[in-house]
């Protein structure tokens, strides 16, 4: 590991300005990402800029909604009342993530901000165009069971690997952001960025912008969200992918749904195409197909990962009929 | 660059010389010669490591001990009594008589672990394969294993954890 200092800056707004102010600096918040990578020489600061200290420790109830600190552990999040009751899908899609240890220890602005799991990222002796601009993917051509298929570019097919940021954008939250000329909001659909020709910019976060809280809307339909998530092994693994869902039958059709998917794109994927598409229909496995496939409709695959197109109707399917009133015909 | 934090380490108060890059396994194993945490894969994918940290489960592979001063960590050897004859924690017992290892090594952060999920259960929070959220929990064999899934046994002893898991969180 490369010699680092480590400062504790005493409020917010110190923390941007040391980050902002050095190109070399990094935000330290739980630490489980990014202390692997300073292990594995993926990422080198000079400076960490430890933020956990900082006071965004609380989840509280606005006129709107949930406001929810930066700092609020993963566990914490998924186990607190309100958002159990209120926003499932979210507690579901926390539970899927890591273990119990890691969900002690990782933060809700951390696990936004967590890299891909890309296996040619983490290997430093291989070319990644993220980790090393203008090196060439070696994922492309090599193994390529975990590639993104949809958003991707000839520089990057990484994955997004959050499970919590894909029910976020299924629950349109919203993140806090704190920078040096003060604070702006961003959609947690617009934080993360396709990776074009630039796969090394994965959000549209200034260097030094600090986020601080995520706010969560209460709305009818969030009541009945879920979290699918398909994976190697029962628990404790990355998704291969995964469907955030919230569901509003009426009449026997589907009255109004939001449906996301980790485990495709560089970023969390919302899945706006399948959602026009069920709209006004009935719920049935055949709706359910064609939707999934009208949103793939741009997907690129080879032979490693084409086998997501057929899990993403799996997850899709049963992410939506756990929220369906009555059994989804075949 | 070298710090010293404050540490409460299986109940003794201890004053730490670290380097920033110094994780708190190495500070545990390294700095103040406690052993009882194991160093397996160290990148947080095993759950040897394992502690108690403020109480709740938690890895130490993955955190820099500079960030951890004035916290309180209890290792699997702090479970216990003092002494050599001190009396086991409940969990530690139940290990030993449902053969809840067979090498050993990953047995201290089980041990770490299993505390915490029997104390998360009994303040009702929820796991990935818990069925009504808002329900009180039900620490039923597929709970114990899905809680339990961060601590891997490459002997393959799980049979024999979680026989012991589910005793210890009876009593």
């Amino acid at each position: 590991m490369r010699e680092l200092t480590y400062e504790v800056p005493a409020t917010a707004e110190e923390a941007v300005a040391k980050v902002t102010g050095d190109e070399q600096a990094r935000f330290l918040g739980g630490g489980t990402n990014l202390v692997d990578h300073l292990k594995l020489g993926v990422s080198t600061p000079k400076v960490l800029v430890d933020i956990s200290r900082l006071p965004f420790d609380a989840v509280e109830q606005t006129d709107d909604g949930l406001r929810i600190g930066t700092n609020v552990r993963n566990s914490d999040l998924a186990a607190h009342p309100l958002v159990r009751s209120g926003w499932p899908g979210l507690s579901r899609a926390l539970l899927a993530g890591a273990s119990g240890q890691l969900r002690n220890q990782a933060t809700t602005g951390g696990n936004l901000l967590q890299r891909t799991r890309c296996v040619y990222f983490q290997d430093i002796t291989t070319p990644c165009n993220k980790r090393e601009p203008g090196s060439g993917c070696s994922a492309i051509e090599g193994y390529g069971r975990h590639n993104a298929l949809l958003g991707t570019s000839e520089a990057c097919v990484a994955t997004h690997p959050s499970d919590m940021a894909v029910a976020l954008v299924a629950l349109n939250a919203t993140v806090v952001v704190l920078g040096p000329d003060g604070e702006r909001r961003i959609p947690v659909a617009d934080l993360h960025t396709l990776p074009g020709h630039h796969p090394e910019v994965e959000t549209t976060l200034a260097h030094g912008e600090l986020i601080t809280h995520v706010e969560l809307p209460v709305t009818t339909l969030a009541k009945r969200s879920t979290y699918y998530k398909a994976r190697d092994r029962a628990s404790y693994a990355f998704a291969l992918v995964s469907a955030a869902a919230a569901l509003s039958i009426e009449d026997g059709v589907v009255a109004d749904v939001a449906l996301a998917w980790g485990g495709v794109a560089h970023k969390p994927w919302r899945a706006s195409r399948a959602e026009e598409a069920l709209r006004g229909q009935p719920l049935e496995e055949s709706a359910i197909a064609s939707a999934v496939d009208e949103e793939l409709r741009d997907a690129v695959t080879g032979p490693d990962n084409d086998y997501k197109r057929a899990l993403l109707r799996g997850v899709t399917t049963a992410a939506l009929s756990r929220l369906a009133p009555t059994e989804v015909s075949r | 660059m070298e710090h010293t934090v404050s540490l409460r380490i299986d109940g003794v108060d201890q004053e730490v010389s670290v380097d920033t890059r110094t994780t708190l396994l190495d500070a545990l194993r390294e700095r103040v010669g406690n052993t009882s945490p194991k160093k397996g894969c160290d990148h947080g994918q095993c759950g040897s490591c394992t502690v108690l940290l403020d109480g709740r489960r938690h890895l130490t592979c993955l955190a820099l001990a500079v960030a951890y001063d004035g916290a309180e960590i209890v290792t699997a050897s702090g479970l216990a009594g003092e002494g050599d004859d001190g009396e086991l924690h409940p969990v530690q017992q139940a290990f030993l008589a449902h053969d809840g290892y067979q090498c050993g090594y990953c047995t201290p952060g089980q041990v770490c672990s299993a505390v915490g999920v029997i104390d998360e259960a009994k303040r009702g929070q929820p796991s990935h394969v818990t069925d009504d959220l808002e329900a009180d929990i039900d620490l039923d064999d597929d709970e114990i294993r899905e809680r339990m899934s961060g601590n891997l046994c490459r002997c393959g002893a799980y049979v024999g954890i979680l026989d012991a898991v589910r005793e210890a969180a009876a009593r």
